[in-house]
């Protein structure tokens, strides 16, 4: 007896990229469109397998709409499992959206600056998709090592001195946050004897008082762990130095990977430490909701006070982490699908505006951005040199338009979905399900319009700047496959606008999943192993 | 026993957190390196520290679970050793590179004003 094929799907986003970045490993850089070509169609099946795994667990096609797949077949506690449930079926997607489109952007200049380009952006894949899946501390980790061991060689992308400098930091704190993850997830084993995610969920209500404190204290270590990565204030300043070193689609990707962290303490956090948990119940919740305030403080006045483009967009992936974080320690389950919602628009619209950066910087200084390839670094054959192939007419204002179009997005204003995020934000810290409106919810919302404001002063300054300031400019030459990405990813955030209630009721179900603890823990428990091909060991 | 291991994790790791917060790459890279000794020897004790148990080994019989020593751990710690081993090295190349291309081993690229 075996497993259904669909079954398999839950293991494919893992398996895929793995398998397609390890085989363009052994071709030369020259042959840089085959391995375009197979990045491209891993990138295309992950697409498929998502939506697959979406209409699946949306339509309950497993019960409760969470499938389980139990690696090597061995039942949980025991193996590691992996779950797909609505959540990790929306990041699998918004992962695959994105990179599709960064893959896109890159596949005329910027894949060909360095070596093996392909190969590291597949196992960056591979660990967000790890990371997306498992349901097993250890094995997170082991996802966030690939994905975080993909993303240092994705910095250093063609390298330069700037590159370098902000490589050494960042790898410098992510080894030293791995460290405090390992220590979190030893003390947690240490204190309850079990990894996987739905067995502690069980177990923490039953922890004595001797067990409580090494296990909070692990609790509180791990927590750690994930806002370095999240980058909350003060464990955030690695992220505007990193994102405006980094090449421009890798930075597109990195804004997808500072995502995980939130979205990894929503999954652990909600499961775990819910009203269920008796006395470890809404542990360090507070924690996240004042620290995610204090991020939004951080990233609003960074705003204000850089004039570097991408320490701008750096500083604008900040305040989204800190709004999702302080979503995320409200506690309120309506507020949770609003700030999914919030998580998606956000994401896309600053990937584009990563990319978009670039090309604005191509017209502001012609010739700067070829400056900053070094090409002598690596034996890299066939220099891609100056973009090539048709420019797209009336160039200038397809950038002034998309400019405008990331901005309102980022600022909130209407009519695009950064403003429906807001509102639905405002609505559901407005209408709460029992008490009422406290004094940390006007904090909140005071903080979330200010970040707004400071969002709109600093980029408006910036394209009065660029667009209007800036004297006669030469049309610059944008080809297709630059300018495609872009509007592919600015159309979806258009298309989450005008689909915004469907999309919201889809969100409104993945929040009710996640509090409700006991059916993730009903269906990892419960997997059956698949007989007959069990208990190879005991038949000996 | 236990204070003793104890002891002799936190200078470890306490040491590591010296050195990383130093200026220069090298003492960054030995502190970092000293850190994941300390957590490798941690992960390693949480299955607590005993004396005459084996390790868990197929045999005929069901194994009795305490006779033997907790294999969770074991597996953990070569988990790790083995990324921590790979980062550190990738962290050294870095650091070689930075070097050469800086001419300084500050950890900031640049020698400080004095």
């Amino acid at each position: 007896m075996s497993l259904a094929w669909s079954q398999h799907l839950i293991v494919a986003p893992v398996l895929l990229p793995l398998l397609c970045g390890a085989l363009v490993v052994p071709f030369k850089e020259s042959r840089h469109r085959l391995k375009f070509a197979v990045n491209m169609i891993s990138v295309l099946c992950l697409f498929a397998v998502a939506v697959r795994l979406l209409v699946m667990t949306d339509n309950e096609a497993w019960p409760q709409g969470i499938g389980v797949y139990l690696a090597a077949n061995w039942a949980a506690p025991f193996g590691i499992a992996l779950v797909a449930d609505r959540l990790a079926a929306m990041m699998l997607l918004l992962t695959s959206l994105i990179a599709g489109c960064v893959l896109l952007y890159s596949a005329q200049r910027w894949s060909r600056i360095g070596v093996h380009f392909h190969s590291l952006f597949q196992f960056l894949l591979m660990g967000i998709n790890g990371a997306v899946l498992t349901h097993d501390l250890f094995n997170l980790f082991v996802f966030f090592e690939v994905m975080l061991a993909a993303s240092y060689g994705l910095l250093l992308h063609g390298y330069n001195v700037a590159r370098l400098r902000a490589g050494i930091q960042y790898i410098a704190i992510n080894l030293a946050a791995s460290l405090l993850f390992l220590i979190g997830v030893a003390l947690i084993y240490a204190s309850t004897g079990t990894l996987n995610m739905a067995d502690l969920a069980v177990r923490l209500p039953h922890a004595g008082a001797h067990q409580l404190p090494l296990l909070q204290a692990g609790a509180a270590i791990l927590a750690i762990a994930f806002l370095v990565k999240s980058a909350m204030w003060p464990l955030g300043f690695w992220l505007p130095t990193t994102y405006s070193a980094a090449s421009p689609p890798v930075a597109a990707m990195l804004v997808l990977t500072t995502k995980i962290g939130p979205f990894v303490i929503l999954r652990v956090w909600l499961l775990a430490f819910s009203s269920a948990a008796g006395v470890s119940s809404g542990f360090a919740f507070d924690l996240f909701l004042w620290g995610g305030m204090a991020t939004v403080v951080f990233g609003a006045a960074g705003m204000l006070a850089t004039d570097v483009s991408e320490r701008l967009a750096g500083y604008g992936a900040i305040v989204s982490s800190g709004i999702l974080l302080a979503v995320i320690g409200y506690g309120q389950a309506s507020l949770v699908s609003a700030g999914l919602y919030y998580l998606l628009g956000s994401t896309l619209a600053l990937s584009a505006f990563m990319l978009l950066l670039e090309l604005i910087e191509r017209f502001r200084s012609p010739g700067a951005a070829v400056l900053a390839l070094t090409m002598e670094a690596f034996a890299v054959e066939e220099a891609p040199g100056e973009p090539v192939g048709v420019g797209i007419p009336a160039a200038l204002a397809f950038l002034g338009m998309s400019f405008a179009a990331c901005a309102l997005i980022i600022t909130g204003l209407p009519p695009l979905s950064g403003f429906v995020a807001k509102f639905t934000l405002f609505h559901a810290l407005l209408n709460p399900p029992a008490s009422a409106v406290t004094a940390k919810t006007w904090v909140l919302m005071a903080l979330i319009l200010l970040s707004g404001m400071a969002a709109i002063i600093s980029l408006l300054r910036f394209g009065v700047r660029t667009f209007w300031a800036a004297g006669r400019v030469a049309q610059p030459r944008l080809p297709v496959t630059e300018v495609a990405p872009i509007c592919l990813l600015l159309g979806l955030c258009v298309l989450l606008t005008v689909q915004a209630g469907p999309v919201m009721d889809y969100l409104v179900r993945t929040a009710d999943d996640l509090h409700r603890p006991q059916q993730y823990i009903e269906r990892v428990l419960s997997e059956p192993a698949v007989p007959g091909m069990q208990g190879k060991g005991d038949a000996r | 026993m236990e204070l003793i291991i104890a002891l002799a994790i936190g200078i470890v790791f306490g040491s590591g957190i010296w050195l990383v917060l130093r200026p220069r790459t090298f003492q960054v890279l030995t502190g970092l390196l000293l850190m994941s000794y300390a957590v490798n020897l941690f992960i390693f004790v949480i299955g607590r520290l005993w004396i005459d148990r084996p390790p868990l080994t197929p045999g005929p019989a069901l194994p009795d679970p305490t006779t033997v020593a907790d294999p969770l751990p074991q597996a953990l710690v070569l988990t790790a050793i083995v990324i921590g081993f790979a980062t550190t090295a990738l962290f050294l190349v870095l650091m070689i590179g930075a070097r050469g291309v800086t001419g300084t081993d500050h950890v900031d690229g640049e020698e400080p004003d004095r």
